[in-house]
């Protein structure tokens, strides 16, 4: 777990002026370096630019200054084969049953259609999904919902994984519940992962590093290792390191959640 | 059949019947109307004319293109608009205000322009129903989630590719309501302005019959109309209602 997988080098990102909003500087400069098949999570307050951060890193958007390269190579704006994303928003598309949905990218990419089977039917088991094939996402509860666009990410066999508060819209036990899946799924697929959220708790248990983001512009203040083994799951919720992190990722971010409220009361 | 369809199909059968005993009883006097089944007699007998089945195919063929034409053409200009947020900026109270307008009011300058004859018969058809479709595709690429846009970025796919797999499904139910309405509108507006016009079409030979006193070819033909329109609407109907259901929760 040496090896760097994927990097940000001195990466700003800057939203130009629109309307009546001025410049926004919503991120960096950061520098952040992902060892190869690790779970790395970013945390901060509202608004610090940690989703701006994924989407650079995804190839979705371009720095304002700085680089960041995947597996050697500089993204600059473009999505790199070899990457999946799931956001937080619900990205299934409701026109196709759930077998479909998984299957989308796969069809794009001009794959076998023995193969699509297989691997299709490997990612409804994997996520529990197999009774709900032929389902369509209304069908299903919101944290299926969520498994399909995992599993519709999943299937494409992406060496980074970036998740953007994948279960921010799930109840607290679903969450949980949601992170065994998720650890699983990273000791299954060897992938590096890199995970975006707001729950304390979710980076405690979920991550081999935690990275903890100060208010906009967000920069890194502090990137903490968690010192759980790769075997680890929601039980760990009752070890005593565990609080000992959530108290120390609280501590870290409190004043920078405090100054990122201020911020907003103030606009 | 549900429930609620046999519901439905028992509504509309007491109503025909209500009718016909209205009309057989003298409630409602013959020059008025005629029985339904009287109307049903005559389309069975005006379908057998050689003539009349040239006025019903001839209004058909207006509508399917003036359906095609604006379906189409709203559908590509609905588009366009949505691509320069200016230019709808300033077409926005047209669009809202299109169907306020009485139409028919300009139809001594449409026939001015184009005509007696399909080509301005067409062309009501196609102001009628393009709009609504223009509508309908606005609606339609406004509600597309942002983060399906994503989504289309991060599995690579060119502009026309995220048109076709992602925009195109994803606004369909609107598009689908612009579709049926386009439907209606581009008979009402191909049957309208042949009353006034043309010298054939179906709407010409209801406005003839009328103005002759000819009750039976002037209900059978109506009856024509109600029955293909309701068919069609019908077809599109169970349809749009198919795709509704497959998005919506169960």
């Amino acid at each position: 777990m040496t090896e760097s997988h994927a990097e940000l080098k001195g990466v700003t990102r800057i939203y130009p002026a629109s309307g009546s909003q001025g410049e926004v500087h919503a991120l960096g400069p950061v520098d952040l370096a992902l060892r190869r098949g690790e779970f790395f999570t970013v945390v901060g307050p509202s608004g610090c630019g940690k989703s701006t951060l994924l989407d650079v890193l995804a190839g979705l958007a371009r720095p304002s200054a700085g680089m960041a390269t995947f597996e050697g190579r500089d993204l600059n704006g473009q999505v790199p084969d070899g990457v999946g994303a799931v956001f937080q928003e619900d990205s299934s598309f409701p026109w196709l049953n759930v077998a479909d949905n998984i299957a989308f990218g796969l069809r794009r990419a001009g794959t076998e259609a023995a193969e699509i089977a297989r691997r299709v039917d490997y990612a409804l088991g994997f996520m529990g999904l197999a009774d709900f094939a032929r389902a369509f996402p209304a069908q299903l509860s919101g944290g299926m919902r969520q498994r399909v666009c995992i599993a519709r990410t999943l299937v494409l066999q992406p060496r980074l994984i970036l998740l953007d508060e994948p279960f921010g819209a799930l109840d607290a036990q679903t969450r949980l519940l949601m992170g065994d899946e998720l650890l699983r799924l990273w000791r299954e697929t060897k992938a590096t992962i890199l995970l975006i959220t707001h729950a304390l708790d979710e980076a405690a248990m979920l991550s081999d590093r935690v990275g903890a983001m100060s208010a906009r512009p967000g920069r890194f203040i502090e990137t903490l290792a968690t010192g759980w083994t790769a075997d680890r799951d929601s039980r760990i919720v009752s070890d005593t390191r565990f609080g000992e992190i959530t108290a120390r990722l609280w501590s870290l971010l409190r004043d920078e959640s405090l100054r990122a409220i201020g911020r907003e009361t103030k606009r | 059949m549900s429930r609620v369809a046999w519901l439905r199909l028992a509504v509309i059968l007491g109503l025909i019947g209500l009718l016909e005993a209205l009309c057989r009883l003298g409630v409602i006097n013959r020059f008025t109307m005629i029985p339904p089944s009287d109307m049903a007699e005559a389309l069975i007998k005006l379908l057998q004319q050689a003539k009349m089945r040239a006025h019903i195919g001839e209004t058909l063929r207006n509508v399917a293109i003036a359906f095609v034409l604006s379906v189409s053409g709203g559908f590509v200009a609905g588009v366009v608009i949505r691509a320069f947020p200016r230019f709808r900026l300033a077409l926005d109270p047209l669009l809202a205000t299109w169907y306020a307008v009485p139409f028919f009011m300009f139809y001594p300058l449409l026939i001015v322009i184009f005509g007696l004859g399909d080509l301005p018969v067409i062309m009501v058809g196609v102001a009628f129903a393009a709009v609504a479709m223009i509508i309908a595709t606005l609606n339609g690429l406004d509600r597309i989630p942002p983060v399906l846009r994503k989504v289309a970025r991060l599995h690579r796919l060119s502009a026309p590719r995220r048109a076709l797999l992602i925009d195109l499904p994803c606004a369909a139910p609107y598009l689908l309501t612009g579709v049926k309405l386009g439907l209606a509108y581009s008979f009402i507006g191909v049957i309208a302005s042949e009353f006034i016009m043309s010298g054939s079409g179906l709407g010409h030979e209801i406005a003839f019959a009328y103005n002759n006193f000819d009750n039976r070819t002037m209900y059978g033909l109506m009856l024509f109309v109600i029955v293909v329109v309701t068919a069609a609407n019908m077809a599109l109907h169970v349809y749009e209602q198919r795709q509704i259901r497959k998005r919506s929760r169960g």
